[in-house]
């Protein structure tokens, strides 16, 4: 995956974020993704949810795993710290890193090969553990980088370019999020900014683990007829009823938003997630009435998009393990080791 | 391969050697440690070593205390005295007592004819009997019948009664009960031996002053201790036999020095407190080291601990440290293999596969303690050596140092001691600079400077397991990959200085070199001198880190012929020291035990003997 970089054209003059930042300081390379897809959407939906932030880009990590969708991090945000590791294991490394410095922003980017499959075990842990990052998942059902074969989130008769339909159950990210004690999903597709913007923007405000499973469909190996993961197969399919802004702590609420927001979570740091034309009955806190909505649209035939659950009650990975408040990579040393003295104390114990 | 012959018990001081065969999960495991632990106190050397299944009750266990005033406590295979208290093993252990030895059984129940043997002593002693008389509690029954046979142990052999209650007192101190009824089953044993047998046997013990200065620990305490003195913020871990105890003990330890208290002002809120560290029990030995990979990166010291499976799990994040350059700690304790092996028992059967652990071209650091002292000493200088080298550094435990109990000197620190943190650029040092790339700018040790997450967006960089330039860029050119390959090859070789020296023993007039590594150092020792006692005069050189320094290398050239000790089937080490020196392989004869239990100078010498004559 080599990087272009991207012609830096002055088009003054552009706007600027409380840092005094453009959005084009919050883009990266040039992808080199095929021209159409829905990852390259992603990327800027993500941008632009930083810049609108005005988060420092040094205080932003991001991390991938292997597969189109992870090539993506260089794309965006060109002066955040990247680390593209290993096929699966881009949760393990973000934990990690969470662990050792809770002070930054982390955003991993997956796709559906890399999270529910090869590394599937690590995406339900680090769910169960809360860790504080956003968790990207851009979905198209297919694996691009080895040529079109099925992923494990292809919907059943859902048939490759070549080969075969798809005769195994999918894997629903969502779905086993609620499982697993989640405390931020989100399903959006990538064609739709408006909505996935301030969806991105929530999941870095949330206090935990944010999951975004993008339907991003693959125009080279999945945007066919019987393909499930298409763009004309979600145009179609898409029930955009759990709409939400989020706004920010610092920001007063915009008259364009109703007023009669059927539900408003006020998120750890103080700002507000709005839900707005969100279906009767529905209560983006309630696990069960979450897990039933999405069932029913599902045996519809359609797909429920928007922040489908939040919970921002539940202690993140630090808060569980009683750890300081800065990072412990800031330690000093003086305050980690017992000395000499202590340790010929200690000695009696093995006599 | 034949063994010498089994010694002859005659009249020994602090040189004698015991076997107890136990049922696994009755309790048997305290009341042997207590025995090697009053042994310590009495100030003579000792080791207990535990040959145990990998179950949990029911199956067969031995504990094996050897006693040396020399110091050489390695396996003895020799037993002066055999307690037998497993009745579906009472055959095999019959006869492992050398001639003139004796047994200690159950006189509960008769003894099967079949089993007497003319040269050896019975000593029956109805534990089972007088513990029915004596506890009312089925379970304590039980139990009590350990506590009881180490007590007619303390008589046989002149354990000192006194050192033995104090360290009930000690150990019951809050369970006075408890405390009770243990020291009357172990008056029971002691009574009835002092009353019915000759005591002490000719072989016995008599108080020294050889441990003032040392402890008795296990290897994995002593790696936790390593790792809490050396800074260690993260740990990452997945439980697996015979590692846990490193994290577990990490764990006791963090709670016990890294917990702070804090006061609330707020008389209704009460005192919280904050952990300077975070303990992760992952879902697997992947996630372990993608953790320690993530907390290393951004600056932390981090470790994980492990056996040979899950370095097989690691391997591929192995590779992406390696070429990446980040640093890591992992604990190897070392179990018999392939596959899941034998899980309770040791072996070193990891080094080639750590030495080049994940595909491709890498190569690692390895570390190999031969002791609880080392495991501690090495544990910390591991994390140096990972931050200084940017790497994956091995501590190559094995079973025998991280589970049994070794008398070592006192472990010490040094409050100077300042962490190598290596070539870590910081925003002060980033501003002084034009342009950072991360894989340039390498100093005499071939190091490049990195920066941590958070840092100047002038250090930001992209880590990336595929192929990269000096720059950090992402490459398919040949040239601009093989400079960054070559680079870590060269870096790898400059820490050979930086690891821990070899042990090298001379002996005036010798023409052979015993060479061998971690938990084998005392029965090679011994064995150099039961060798001179027969004649045949040997050097001694244990390695104890990879890249080995140039020394290695002309040991072997200077003797005529070497052997290479060490616990695994393909000799390893032999390997490793032939294809990294370039030595002539054909120089280095091999000896080798394998099956999973601690290595005997007797096996040295006798395969040192018969192979001498070979071409």
């Amino acid at each position: 995956m080599p990087s272009i970089v991207k012609p830096l054209i002055p088009l003054s003059p552009l706007p600027k974020n409380e840092l005094g930042l453009t959005l084009r300081d919050y883009e990266g390379a040039m992808s080199t993704l095929c021209a159409g897809c829905g990852h390259d959407s992603v990327t800027a939906a993500i941008s632009h949810a930083f810049f609108e932030l005005s988060t420092p880009p040094h205080r932003i990590a991001k991390l991938s795993g292997i597969g189109c969708s992870s090539k993506t991090p260089t794309y965006f945000v060109r002066g955040a710290h990247g680390f593209n590791s290993a096929h699966g294991r881009m949760a393990t490394i973000a934990t990690g890193a969470n662990a050792a410095n809770r002070e930054l922003t982390y955003i991993g980017i997956s796709g559906d090969g890399d999270s529910l499959s090869i590394g599937l075990g690590h995406l339900m842990h680090a769910i169960r553990r809360n860790v504080n990052m956003v968790y990207v998942i851009e979905n198209n059902g297919v694996y691009g980088l080895t040529k079109g074969q099925l992923s494990a989130s292809a919907d059943i008769g859902s048939s490759p370019k070549k080969g075969e339909p798809n005769l195994l159950a999918p894997i629903d990210p969502i779905m086993l999020g609620l499982t697993l004690g989640a405390t931020f999903l989100a399903r959006c597709f990538s064609g739709d900014k408006e909505q996935l913007i301030p969806i991105l923007k929530a999941a870095v405000a949330h206090h935990g683990f944010a999951l975004i499973d993008v339907i991003s469909p693959c125009v080279t190996f999945n945007d066919h007829e019987s393909s499930t993961k298409s763009y004309k197969f979600f145009r179609e399919h898409e029930v955009k009823e759990v709409q939400a802004d989020f706004v920010p702590l610092q920001v007063p609420i915009r008259a364009t938003i109703p007023s009669d927001a059927a539900k408003a979570v006020t998120m750890h740091d103080g700002s507000v997630m709005r839900f707005r034309s969100v279906p009767e009955g529905y209560d983006p806190s309630d696990r069960m009435k979450v897990e039933e909505y999405i069932r029913d649209r599902q045996s519809r035939g359609e797909i429920a998009t928007g922040l489908l659950y939040l919970d921002e009650s539940g202690p993140e990975l630090h808060e569980l393990n009683h750890t300081p408040k800065e990072g412990l990579n800031t330690l000093p040393f003086a305050t980690l080791c017992p000395g000499a003295k202590e340790l010929a104390t200690m000695q009696e114990d093995f006599r | 391969m034949t063994m010498t012959a089994k010694s002859v018990v005659g009249s020994r001081v602090n040189d004698f050697s015991i076997k107890l065969a136990n049922v696994n999960g009755t309790g048997s495991a305290s009341a042997n440690s207590l025995l090697v632990q009053a042994i310590f106190r009495m100030g003579i050397p000792v080791s207990g070593k535990n040959l145990f299944p990998s179950n949990i009750q029911g199956l067969p266990t031995w504990y094996e205390i050897r006693v040396n005033a020399s110091g050489y406590t390695a396996r003895a295979l020799d037993y002066d005295l055999v307690v037998a208290m497993n009745s579906q093993t009472y055959a095999e252990d019959i006869d492992e007592v050398s001639s003139g030895g004796y047994v200690l059984y159950d006189s509960s129940w008769p003894l099967d004819a079949k089993l007497a043997r003319e040269d050896i002593t019975f000593l029956g002693v109805p534990l089972a009997a007088m513990c029915l008389e004596n506890f009312a509690k089925p379970r304590e029954r039980i139990l009590m019948k350990n506590v009881a046979y180490a007590g007619a142990v303390v008589a046989l052999v002149g354990v000192d009664l006194e050192v033995v209650a104090s360290l009930l007192a000690e150990t019951y101190a809050r369970n006075e009960a408890l405390r009770d009824s243990n020291q009357r089953a172990l008056r029971l044993g002691y009574d009835y031996a002092k009353e019915n047998f000759e005591c002490p046997l000719a072989f016995h013990l008599a108080p020294l002053d050889k441990n003032a200065d040392s402890i008795l620990i296990d290897g994995n305490t002593a790696t936790a201790l390593g790792c809490l003195y050396a800074g260690a913020t993260v740990a990452a871990w997945y439980p697996i036999t015979p590692a846990t105890a490193v994290m577990d003990n990490f764990t006791r330890l963090c709670a016990r020095y890294r917990r702070v208290k804090i006061d609330s002002d707020d008389p209704n809120v009460p005192a919280s407190f904050q952990n300077n560290y975070l303990i992760i029990q992952a879902e697997d030995e992947i996630a372990s080291i993608g953790m320690v990979l993530g907390a290393s990166w951004s600056g932390a010291r981090a470790f994980t601990s492990t056996s040979g499976p899950g370095i097989s799990l690691m391997s591929e994040l192995l590779g992406l440290a390696y070429y990446t350059e980040i640093p890591a700690v992992i604990v190897d304790v070392q179990r018999v293999g392939p596959s899941t092996g034998m899980p309770t028992r040791t072996q070193q059967g990891d080094i080639l596969m750590c030495a080049y652990a994940s595909h491709g071209d890498t190569k690692h650091i390895l570390l190999f303690p031969a002791n609880p002292h080392e495991c501690f000493d090495f544990a910390a200088a591991s994390f140096d050596l990972a931050e200084r080298f940017q790497t994956p550094v091995f501590l190559l435990s094995d079973l025998d140092i991280g589970m049994n109990d070794w008398v070592v000197p006192k472990l010490e620190w040094d409050d100077a001691y300042v962490p190598d943190r290596g070539r870590v650029l910081r925003d002060e040092d980033l501003s002084e600079i034009a342009e950072f790339f991360r894989y340039s700018g390498e100093d005499h040790e071939f190091v490049t400077p990195r920066t941590l997450p958070g840092s100047h967006a002038k250090g930001a960089y992209f880590v990336r397991g595929s192929g990269h330039d000096k720059f950090g860029h992402y490459t398919e050119t040949p040239d601009e990959y093989q400079e960054v390959v070559d680079r870590l090859k060269l870096k790898h070789a400059a820490a050979a200085s930086h690891v821990p020296a070899p042990v090298v023993l001379r002996r005036p007039g010798a023409t052979i070199g015993l060479i061998t590594l971690g938990s084998c150092d005392l029965a090679v020792r011994e064995a150099i001198d039961e060798l001179a006692e027969q004649g045949l005069v040997a050097d001694f050189m244990r390695v104890r880190g990879f890249p080995f320094v140039a020394s290695v290398r002309s040991f072997v050239e200077e003797h005529e012929r070497c052997f290479v000790v060490e616990q695994n089937r393909d000799a390893q080490l032999r390997s490793l020291i032939a294809i990294e020196t370039g030595v002539d392989i054909e120089k280095m004869k091999s000896v080798l035990a394998y099956g999973g239990y601690p290595l005997s100078a007797k096996q040295v010498v006798d395969s040192v003997l018969t192979q001498r004559e070979m071409p």
